[in-house]
């Protein structure tokens, strides 16, 4: 019992076998094999690989929005699912998930409506998480007045608002083009720095992954799995013109090296 | 101003008219000529083309009675009577109106009860729906006598027999709409409230139903003027003694030609207002959840 509370300090999510099996027309699909993870506390872990290596997959079996057919996952020390009914993580999708009948504003309420939190408070902490991805004064604006970059980042805000300490993020940025979302990583690199929160960030870009992240976890399809997990020894307070250095060139080729190693390039 | 009108259209439909009118008027000397002619030959008397077309366009109970009659009938029973008077249009267009409306409501409640079931419960979705679309296919002309004689059996006589007519011809497309609406938000929507745990009436209020606004409003536009339908269908058979479907009605018994055209055209009149109405009801509701809900 002890030594479980202790591994629920320490770890904010625990995999052991994790195996998912879909059953399709065409027969099972192994998405996920064998799966050992541990993701700490204040981590940033990246998940990284070739299209159907099962890291959106993954997520989505540490979100409780998929079930897993085998082995055990723990998050926060509990299941998924009492994980999800504690409402304990953010889930920010690769569409910005906006509802389009609902202000800037009303969207960053919506979690804090269903939480039941009062009206004040829900006004308070809607204008906080809006300044933390620099968009104060669009409140009132809906999400069809906004570029695409901008609803991404209300969308990153709306999983801010209720305080999570785990956010799950599945190709948040996949969708925009580069310049923007240079922008946003190194924006939202300075926000994780500020609050510290464990991050699960799913990407199919080495710059983005090896930029971001305090581990990557390279995975490769078919049965998806885990090729390898790579620490990063970038310093805390880093820019964008550290993908120049040597340093970040030597991370991001033994991320291609892992998925080469993974066949992702065959 | 020049580009304004060549864009709006304004002319198009100003050309249609025209020309529904002019087919309009010679059908008019077309269908007519015979029962003139018959007569001119009888009571022998001269007759040219001229007098023809004069005439053909100026019969008591003329086979088609020219444009301007019926408007001029229209013009007398809307304008030139009392609005109580039993001969007045506006009168007999509120009978139906207001059963219209009252059977709307009933049918757009029915309906989107249903839908909702529908959605929500499995066994609800297999069971019912085939039922529903059945419905449908009885043909109303049979079905509505019959619901009035039913109704009346039981005392109830007037405006309610007619609105469950309108109401049973309304709820299907609600129904049908509301499915499809209900059923439209995506996926990715639904996920994201599941990571809040949110529980089932707030992922219906929050997400469900205001996503379905646009398949309501299309489905209420469809389901007025089938409730008007209705309305009228309801007050010919039992000798109903008002409203617009009586006024069709007695204009058959007694072969008024120009006052079932007029009460057609009144009726057709109507539909278009209350359809009319529901759009601009759904222009204000959309304007209010941000202008665009896609």
């Amino acid at each position: 019992m002890s030594a479980n509370t202790t591994s629920q300090e320490a770890n904010t999510v625990e995999t052991q076998n994790l195996d998912l099996v879909f059953q399709t027309r065409d027969g099972p699909v192994h998405a996920l094999s064998e799966i050992n993870l541990e993701i700490r506390q204040g981590d940033f872990i990246s998940f990284i690989g070739p299209s159907g290596c099962g890291k959106t997959t993954l997520l989505r079996v540490i979100a409780d929005l998929e079930k897993p057919t085998g082995g055990s996952i723990l998050v926060n020390g509990v299941s998924p699912e009492q994980a999800r009914l504690q409402r304990a993580y953010g889930y920010v999708f690769q569409a910005p998930a906006l509802f389009p009948w609902r202000t800037v504003e009303g969207n960053l309420k919506l979690p804090l409506e269903i939480m039941g939190i009062d009206a004040a408070e829900r006004t308070r902490r809607a204008k906080e998480s809006l300044k933390m991805v620099n968009l104060e004064g669009f409140e009132k604006k809906f999400p069809w007045q906004l570029s695409g970059g901008m609803q991404q980042r209300v969308s990153i805000a709306r999983a801010l608002t209720f305080d999570p300490e785990l956010l799950l993020m599945d190709e948040p940025f996949g969708a925009l083009d580069e310049i923007v979302r240079d922008q946003l990583n190194e924006h939202f690199l300075r926000l994780w720095e500020k609050n510290r929160k464990t991050v699960v960030f799913v990407t199919h870009s080495i710059p983005e992954a090896a930029y971001l992240s305090t581990r990557i976890v390279v995975m490769s399809p078919r049965p998806g799995r885990i090729m390898e997990c790579i620490e990063s020894d970038l310093p805390p307070d880093r820019t964008l013109d550290i993908r120049e250095t040597s340093k970040f060139l030597e991370l991001s080729h033994r991320i291609r090296e892992g998925l080469r190693a993974g066949h992702s390039y065959d | 101003m020049l580009k304004r009108l060549r864009d709006s259209s304004l002319i198009p439909v100003t050309v249609v008219v025209g020309m529904i009118i002019l087919i309009w008027y010679a059908g008019a000397v077309y269908l007519n000529a015979p029962m003139l002619i018959d007569q001119y030959e009888r009571q022998k008397t001269e007759w040219n083309f001229e007098k023809l077309r004069q005439d053909a366009w100026a019969m008591k109970r003329p086979i088609l009675p020219a444009p301007h009659q019926i408007l001029a009938d229209m013009n007398q029973s809307i304008i030139g009577r009392k609005v109580t008077s039993k001969r007045s249009l506006i009168y007999h267009g509120w009978i139906t109106i207001s059963s219209t409306l009252v059977g709307f409501g009933i049918g757009a409640s029915l309906g989107i009860l249903l839908a909702v079931g529908i959605v929500y419960i499995p066994t609800l979705n297999r069971s019912v729906m085939p039922w529903i679309i059945a419905s449908q296919t009885i043909p109303i002309l049979a079905i509505a006598p019959m619901i009035i004689v039913v109704l009346g059996s039981i005392g109830l006589t007037g405006l309610i027999p007619k609105a469950i007519i309108s109401a049973y011809l309304c709820f299907f497309p609600v129904t049908i709409g509301m499915v499809k609406g209900l059923r439209s938000p995506d996926p990715i929507l639904m996920d994201l409230m599941r990571t809040y745990n949110s529980n089932n009436s707030q992922t219906f209020f929050k997400l469900r139903w205001p996503a379905s606004t646009t398949f309501l409003f299309t489905s209420f536009k469809v389901s007025i003027a089938i409730s008007l339908v209705g309305a009228i269908v309801g007050e010919l058979p039992a000798g109903a003694r008002a409203g617009l479907g009586s006024r069709l009605l007695v204009g058959s018994y007694y072969g008024q030609t120009i006052q079932i055209w007029s009460a057609l055209i009144t009726a057709s009149l109507v539909a278009g207002l209350l359809v009319y109405l529901m759009t601009l009801l759904e222009r204000l509701t959309i304007s209010k959840m941000g202008g665009r809900l896609i």
